[in-house]
């Protein structure tokens, strides 16, 4: 860094980030991903693409689970193109769970903002600027994509899925009153220390999970805003919701319900 | 206080204040039109939270945005991603 450079007399150690003022916001993009090796090119390219023409500060941490795909090997073809400075590899041997990919590239993460997002381009990286603004605007601990509000919306859903994604909603807003329009969405820009925190104290799984982050974030007093995004759905073909999904979903929140 | 604690506070206030007023444990004499209506409240408040849950879902669910455009924009995103990435070196 510059100004570590100029005091010449600087203690700390070079692998130590230094704290940021508003003027060096750096946003750190966490991507877990397993067998994503179509993807993941086109996902960096967008995030590349977003993060030049808007200006901030930003690095890409790829967080694989040993995918038998060949996704490594495209990861370390990125980090080739982009530089080791923007394209982070934190790999891992093993399949092991979405809370715990956070807390892996959190550990890793220089930004003091972090951004997660999926890696299969349901989410597009063009909504991370309009975060940021909104962010700074409210100066909110976390910002949350929405499906549901304003112009926010899904790309190839069928009317089945329509009614389960409302329907769920519907039940989770009046049990849990969250103050936040999506709840399952895994969208979002948070503060690190917030991000932090709140990993510490979720102990439930997949979707459950994103919603308890934001039940929470709320408990804590943290603020939250939100940013309609459009989510396009490639993979609903693979019928990712079954009967399995829809019971731990409604275990998981009626456990919120009753212990929040 | 959990969500749970409060719906429970909650409807335990207004059940008991209903059963009060129905069988006059309080003593008021309510006309007979008002604990006719008393009586059946409990019911017709929630077959109307049926109807507003089944008619909310179903607005929601007309209304969903159908992003046909975001879809369109991102097939064209990956084909000149996947040249660039190409110029670039990647090998797919």
């Amino acid at each position: 860094m510059a100004s570590g450079e100029a005091s010449g007399l600087s203690t700390r150690s070079p692998r130590e980030p230094e704290p940021r003022t508003p003027r060096q916001d750096k946003y750190s993009v966490l991507l877990p991903t397993y067998n994503e090796r179509e993807n993941l090119p086109l996902i960096v390219w967008l995030l590349v693409k977003s993060f030049s023409e808007s200006g901030f500060n930003y690095e890409i941490i790829i967080i694989d689970d040993g995918s038998p795909d060949g996704t490594r090997d495209v990861a370390e073809q990125l980090e080739k193109i982009y530089g080791s400075d923007k394209i982070l590899l934190r790999p891992r041997e093993q399949k092991l769970g979405l809370g715990t990919a956070y807390i892996h590239g959190v550990k890793h993460a220089t930004g003091n903002h972090i951004i997660i997002m999926d890696a299969d381009l349901s989410h597009h990286p063009k909504f991370i600027p309009e975060f940021i603004r909104k962010q700074k605007e409210g100066n909110f601990d976390i910002v949350s994509g929405t499906r549901y509000k304003g112009n926010g919306g899904v790309y190839g859903w069928d009317l089945k899925r329509k009614i389960i994604s409302r329907g769920a909603n519907f039940i989770t807003q009046i049990l849990l009153r969250p103050g936040a329009s999506d709840l399952t969405g895994s969208f979002r820009l948070y503060r690190k220390e917030v991000l932090q925190k709140l990993i510490e104290k979720c102990v439930s799984k997949g979707y459950v999970f994103q919603m308890e982050m934001i039940v929470r974030a709320r408990q804590l007093n943290y603020t939250v805003g939100e940013v309609p995004i459009s989510f396009v759905d490639r993979v609903y073909g693979e019928s990712k919701l079954g009967g399995n999904e829809i019971v731990s979903f409604l275990k998981g929140l009626l456990t919120l319900f009753a212990t929040t | 206080m959990t969500k749970l604690a409060q719906w429970l506070w909650g409807l335990a206030l207004l059940g008991s204040t209903w059963a009060a007023l129905t069988t006059g444990a309080l003593g008021l004499e309510l006309p007979l039109s008002c604990r006719e209506v008393l009586w059946s409240l409990p019911a017709y408040l929630l077959v109307s939270a049926g109807c507003y849950a089944l008619g909310t879902v179903g607005y929601r669910v007309a209304t969903f945005h159908d992003c046909e455009d975001a879809a369109r924009e991102l097939q064209s995103q990956i084909q000149e991603a996947r040249a660039d990435l190409a110029r670039r070196g990647m090998r797919f």
